[in-house]
C-alpha cells in the first residue's frame, strides 16, 4: 500500500461532545496538564445547557440555583484558564472510530474531513430524543420537546400557537412552562403513567396556570392533512377517545444515550432500561472496557446535568492520570461523594439500580 | 375540532386505527411504514440488521437514530423476546452522512488503480 492520505492529527485527549459532561472533562484533564481537543457538532459549545433558562437543582458544587445557560458560561470561563492546553472545534462531528489503528474521523461543517489519532477519548456525546410511533407522526408540527426548546430558547422562534405536550417528566413540564412564558398556549400534557414523572415544583407551576395534566392518557394519532390540526387522545383507564385541538404535538417521552463510536470500538455494551438504552460497561472512574475510552454524561445513561458534570470531571481526570500526569487522588473521592449525594433518595433509585448493572467494581 | 381530517378517517368521523397504524411511518429517512416492517418481522426477518437489509431502515441521513428503538420494540412485541436481548444491529462509520467527494479529497496521491 503506497496510498497517501491527508495527515493524521494527534491529540492527547480527545473529548467528543462540548456539553456539560465534555466541558467538565476538558477542564479537569487540562488542570492536570493534559492537552485536550474538544469536538462539538453544534455551532456553539455548551450542549443542552445553552437552552436551559431555568434554575438548576442538585448541589452547590454543580451550580444549583444557577440558570443552565449561565452554567455553560462558567464552564467555558474555567476552560479559558488553560489556553495552551485546550483546543475546541465547533461545527465538527466525530464520524467514526477505526479500532485497527485507533483513528477517529471527523467532519467540520460539510466541507472539511480529517483524521485524528488521540491517545485517549472521552465520549460525552449526550442523548437523542426518543420517538414513539403513532399514525401521522410525520406531519409537520410533530416535534421532540428538546427541539422545541432549541427553537424557542436558542433561536427565538415560536413553534406554533397551541401545543399538546406528550410526557409529564421534567422535560415535558419545563418545556411546557417555557412555552407559556413565551406566549404559546399549552392545551394539555398527556402522561401514560398514573403519576407525574417530573418534580412537583415544576408540575405545580403548570397546574397553577390552568394547564391540565392528563394521567393515564396517551396519544393515538396526530390529525390533519398538511400539518397538525389536532390529536386523537385515549384514556388508558377507560379506553375513551377524544380529540384535542392543537397545531403542535410535542414529544417528551424520554431520551436515549448516544455513543455510536463505542460500538465501533468494541466496548462491552448492555441494554439497561433504567439508564434508558444501551450503555457501556465502565469502572468507577468512567473507563469503558476499551482502555482508551471513557464515558460521561447522558451518553453513559440518562440522568441530569449535575451528574453529567461530575462524571465528566472523573473521566477527564482519570484519562489524564492514565497518560502519566500526576493528579490529586483525593479528587476522585470528592467527586464520588458528590455523585453519591446527588444519587441519594427515592427519585434516584432507578439510576442506582441501573448503575449497579454496568459499573464494575 | 370538526375540521381535523386525515386520509384514514371513516366518513362518520371515527378512526380506523389499525389501518392508520400500519401506515405509520417507522423510518422517516427511508419512508418505511410500521405495517411493512411488521410483515417482514412476522416472516422471520426478526433482527434489526435483517430488516435493515430488506427495507433500508437505519440507512438514511439519521443512521437509525430515529427508528432503531421503535423497530426493536416492534421486534420484541412480535417475537416475545425482551429488547435487552435484541441486537441493535451493526453500527459502522460514518455515523452521519458525508459527501463522497470529501472522502475522495482526503486521498492525496499515490498509485491509483
Amino acid at each position: 500500500m503506497n496510498e497517501k492520505h491527508s495527515e493524521i492529527q494527534e491529540a492527547e485527549i480527545l473529548v467528543i461532545g462540548g456539553g456539560a459532561a465534555g466541558l467538565s472533562a476538558a477542564a479537569e484533564a487540562a488542570s492536570a496538564g493534559a492537552g485536550v481537543l474538544v469536538l462539538e457538532s453544534d455551532l456553539h459549545l455548551g450542549g443542552q445547557l445553552v437552552k436551559q433558562t431555568h434554575k438548576f437543582f442538585g448541589s452547590k458544587d454543580e451550580y444549583a440555583g444557577t440558570r443552565g445557560f449561565l452554567i455553560a458560561g462558567k464552564l467555558l470561563e474555567e476552560l479559558s484558564a488553560y489556553p495552551d492546553k485546550v483546543k475546541t472545534m465547533t461545527n465538527t462531528a466525530a464520524m467514526g472510530y477505526y479500532k485497527n489503528d485507533g483513528v477517529v474521523t471527523a467532519m467540520r461543517g460539510e466541507e472539511e474531513y480529517f483524521k485524528l489519532k488521540p491517545k485517549r477519548i472521552v465520549m460525552a456525546t449526550g442523548a437523542q430524543e426518543r420517538l414513539i410511533a403513532f399514525p401521522n407522526n410525520d406531519l409537520p408540527g410533530v416535534y421532540g420537546a428538546g427541539a422545541v426548546q432549541t427553537l424557542m430558547n436558542v433561536y427565538g422562534v415560536s413553534p406554533g400557537d397551541r401545543v399538546l405536550m406528550v410526557g409529564a417528566g421534567n422535560i415535558g413540564l419545563i418545556v411546557s412552562y417555557q412555552l407559556i412564558q413565551a406566549g404559546v398556549s399549552v392545551v394539555g400534557i398527556l402522561e401514560a403513567m398514573p403519576n407525574i414523572g417530573g418534580y412537583w415544583v415544576h408540575a405545580a407551576k403548570i397546574r397553577r396556570l390552568g394547564v391540565p395534566i392528563l394521567l393515564r392518557h396517551t396519544i393515538r394519532a396526530a390529525l390533519g392533512s398538511e400539518t397538525v390540526q389536532g390529536a386523537l387522545v385515549e384514556s388508558l383507564a377507560t379506553g375513551e377517545r377524544f380529540q384535542l385541538d392543537c397545531d403542535i404535538i410535542c414529544m417528551a417521552v424520554g431520551l436515549t444515550p448516544t455513543a455510536e463510536m463505542l460500538w465501533q470500538a468494541g466496548c462491552a455494551m448492555k441494554y439497561i432500561p433504567e439508564l434508558c438504552g444501551h450503555v457501556p460497561v465502565r469502572n468507577k472512574r468512567q473507563r469503558t472496557t476499551h482502555e482508551d475510552f471513557w464515558i460521561a454524561g447522558d451518553a453513559a445513561g440518562i440522568e441530569e446535568a449535575s451528574a453529567a458534570m461530575i462524571e465528566g470531571r472523573v473521566a477527564g481526570l482519570d484519562a489524564a492520570a492514565s497518560l502519566g500526569y500526576s493528579v490529586d487522588e483525593n479528587r476522585f473521592d470528592v467527586f464520588a461523594e458528590r455523585l453519591n449525594s446527588l444519587r441519594r433518595g427515592d427519585t434516584a433509585a432507578k439510576i442506582r439500580s441501573g448503575l449497579e448493572k454496568v459499573v464494575a467494581a | 375540532m370538526s375540521e381535523a381530517k386525515c386520509c384514514c378517517c371513516e366518513s362518520d368521523g371515527s378512526f380506523n386505527l389499525a389501518e392508520m397504524e400500519n401506515d405509520t411511518v417507522l423510518c422517516r429517512c427511508e419512508e418505511v411504514t410500521l405495517g411493512t416492517a411488521r410483515k417482514w418481522i412476522a416472516e422471520g426477518y426478526d433482527t434489526f440488521d435483517e430488516i435493515k437489509r430488506m427495507l433500508r431502515v437505519g440507512m438514511g441521513p439519521c443512521q437509525g437514530r430515529g427508528c432503531r428503538d421503535i423497530l426493536l420494540r416492534e421486534i420484541s412485541q412480535i417475537t416475545g423476546r425482551p429488547v435487552s436481548e435484541l441486537s441493535p444491529g451493526t453500527i459502522r462509520p460514518p455515523v452521519k452522512p458525508i459527501k463522497v467527494s470529501l472522502v475522495a479529497r482526503d486521498y492525496t496521491g499515490g498509485d491509483k488503480k
